[in-house]
């Protein structure tokens, strides 16, 4: 009767030891990456403070996450209330052909999209890896989003309406309210992925790296994989406090519409 | 009195689907209309329209001698009240009622006055600061209407708005709904597939069947003289006979209706067209009477089997069949004292009177 408990704690440590021996790492006090422990120290979180290039790859990074992610958010607005709203010819391969980046190979994606730019003549910039997260976070977006729009009695609108509203009006005052929460979720998730996002980053950027490819970089030196150590726990401590927030929101979302808690997508 | 309402012709397509087929229509000011019909026969739709929510294919409609082709449902003086409720979830009950008042360029203690005076008008008074969220079915039904009346409409419109509560809330509701109409006196347009319930609450029913208006009258004249068999078995329980027509004078046409014998119906009594085609005559289960033993006959009398009875302890529903004929006829008799319940298989005598025949249109 044991055997589950067991296979259930063998996934956890198997799933959790290796991001928890990140911080373990970037407080110990040797450039080799192996136990025993050597003594604490915080130089390597003080020697990532100065490396210019890490500072130039994350202001790239948090640009392009914050750009992806208000794209794709939008895009997934229009797209998740056009398919709850509406009915149109052809909306089952319009929202496949939407949804297919959540199932194709990244590396696929990132070629293509790598020819086809080159092709017209594009060249690579931050704009560019911006499309490419646009195309692989609004699939997700939608996901989350459509969620939302769903749960939404279609009478509120109109009851907006008869009350005076204009349409916009109506949407912005009570549908926009109520799916924040969706949006919130939608646009943090979103953000998560383009920022460790990698393989079409890696193809599609320019002059300047994202912080994934940086890190990648990096790895070439020996001497860098403690400060990159230090950097993957500042990263963990980033998401967690993300996802606390879009968790809140979403809890917020349902304590005020006075849903019932389905579990949620975080 | 003039009329606040006023459709001609009015005709709705979904597509191929012919939902509305010529809707003509006069309500008049402070009125309690309602929209009686089988589920699918174009209830809602036509609400929708009057509302605007749904553009018609073809036909007029005016809303207070005003055209409303070209207004929107946001412009127009009619209020709604939803089968869902459609309560702001997000919002307190008081932001839900005030929040057709916020167009309305009043002061934040004008718009919570009046919102209040809604809520007590509704029975929800010192509700304004709870969640929408948290109110019960009965509660967010009164805050719907009072969110509606706070504005003043012209015209109401309600479609289903008691069909989610459980029966004793309906019943409630219904009597409360009639008052507060009275009180508002603003017209009413109520939907619902529920005949008692129209009957009880409107002053004038129009009973609809696919997409057309089978019959426009008041309660009374609706229960008492159904222009159609279809509109009498849809309203109450009504007993068909088959009935010829033997003869025609000039105050009278006569019918020999099965298992009742001649009859002479006053030509006051018949609906336009009814002369030459009537086949069949109704009769409702309290027009005929079972005559118990000792009781001296008023009206016409004929023999009659008892098949089947239903005992509802104020009234008994005997199904009983006439001498001569098999078709089973319904007679509802009050249970009194003095009276037994009679059993299956007796034989008895049942009295009706030829003014409350009723002859349909063709
Ligand atoms: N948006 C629409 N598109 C296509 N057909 C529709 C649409 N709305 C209604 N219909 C059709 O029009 C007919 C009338 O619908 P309506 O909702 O008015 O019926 P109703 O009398 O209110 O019925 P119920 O008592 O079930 O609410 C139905 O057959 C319905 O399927
Ligand atoms: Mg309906």
């Amino acid at each position: 009767m044991n055997w589950l408990r067991l296979y259930a704690i063998v996934y956890l440590v198997f799933l959790y030891l290796p991001v928890l021996l990140l911080p373990v790492f970037s407080f110990n006090d040797a450039t080799v990456i192996a136990f025993p422990l050597n003594g604490f120290t915080t130089k390597w979180f003080v020697e990532l403070a100065g490396i210019d290039a890490l500072h130039g790859a994350l202001k790239n990074s948090l640009f392009i996450g914050l750009s992806s992610a208000t794209l794709s958010t939008l895009l997934g607005i229009c797209a998740a209330r056009a398919s709850t709203r509406y009915r149109f010819p052809f909306k089952a391969p319009i929202m496949g052909t939407i949804m297919l980046p959540l199932v194709l190979p990244e590396i696929i994606v990132a070629v293509s999209l790598l020819v086809v730019l080159m092709q017209l003549g594009f060249s690579l910039t931050s704009w560019t890896v911006i499309m490419g997260h646009t195309l692989i976070c609004t699939p997700f977006a939608i996901a989350i989003l459509s969620s939302s729009f769903q749960g939404l009695d279609q009478s509120l609108e109109e009851a907006a309406v008869d009350l005076g509203e204009t349409r916009w009006g109506a949407f912005s005052k009570i549908i926009l309210p109520l799916v924040t929460p969706g949006i919130v979720a939608s646009f943090l998730i979103a953000f998560t992925i383009s920022m460790d996002e990698f393989i079409i980053a890696f193809f599609l950027t320019g002059a300047d790296p994202t912080l994934p490819v940086y890190i990648w970089s990096q790895l070439r030196f020996p001497k860098r994989l403690p400060s990159v150590m230090a950097l993957g726990t500042l990263l963990i401590l980033a998401s967690l406090v993300l996802l606390s927030i879009a968790e809140y929101f979403r809890r917020r979302g349902i304590r005020r519409t006075g849903a019932k808690d389905s579990g949620g997508f975080l | 009195m003039s009329s606040i309402i006023s459709l001609s012709g009015i005709h709705k397509y979904y597509g191929d689907y012919h939902a509305l087929r010529g809707i003509d229509l006069e309500i008049k000011q402070g009125e309690f209309f309602s929209l009686l019909g089988p589920s699918g026969c174009g209830k809602t739709t036509l609400l929708r329209v009057i509302a605007g929510f749904e553009d018609v294919s073809e036909g007029v409609l005016l809303l207070d001698g005003a055209n409303m082709a070209r207004v929107p449902a946001n412009k127009r003086p009619t209020n709604m009240v939803f089968q869902s409720y459609a309560i702001f979830p997000h919002l307190t009950v008081g932001q839900n009622v005030a929040f057709g008042l916020r167009k309305k360029g009043l002061s934040k203690a004008d718009m919570a006055a009046a919102a209040d005076e809604a809520l007590t008008m509704v029975g929800l008074a010192g509700y304004g600061s709870r969640a929408a969220h948290a109110l019960s079915g009965g509660q967010r039904q009164r805050v719907a209407l009072a969110r509606a009346l706070v504005l003043k409409p012209k015209v109401l419109l309600l479609d289903e708005p008691l069909s989610a509560l459980d029966k004793k809330m309906r019943e409630q509701m219904q009597s409360e709904l009639r008052r507060l109409q009275r009180q508002v006196g603003i017209t009413f347009i109520l939907v619902t597939h529920d005949q008692e319930e129209a009957l009880i609450m409107s002053d004038r029913i129009a009973v609809m069947f696919e997409g057309e208006i089978a019959q426009m009258a008041s309660p009374q004249e609706l229960y008492r003289r159904p222009a159609t068999r279809r509109v009498g078995e849809f309203i109450g329980v009504m007993n068909f006979l088959e009935a010829k027509q033997t003869g025609t004078t000039e105050k009278a046409v006569s019918f020999d209706v099965e298992g009742l014998g001649n009859a002479e119906i006053s030509v006051d009594q018949l609906p336009e067209g009814a002369r030459a085609t009537a086949d069949v005559v109704g009769l409702r289960p309290e027009a005929l009477s079972i005559l118990f033993e000792g009781q001296n006959p008023t009206g016409r009398v004929a023999d009659a089997t008892v098949q089947d009875l239903a005992y509802y302890g104020d009234m008994t529903y005997y199904e009983v069949t006439l001498e001569g004929s098999s078709t089973p006829v319904t007679i509802s008799m009050k249970n009194l004292i003095s009276r037994p319940v009679l059993e299956r298989g007796t034989k008895t005598r049942v009295q009706w009177d030829e003014r409350s025949l009723v002859i349909f249109a063709a």
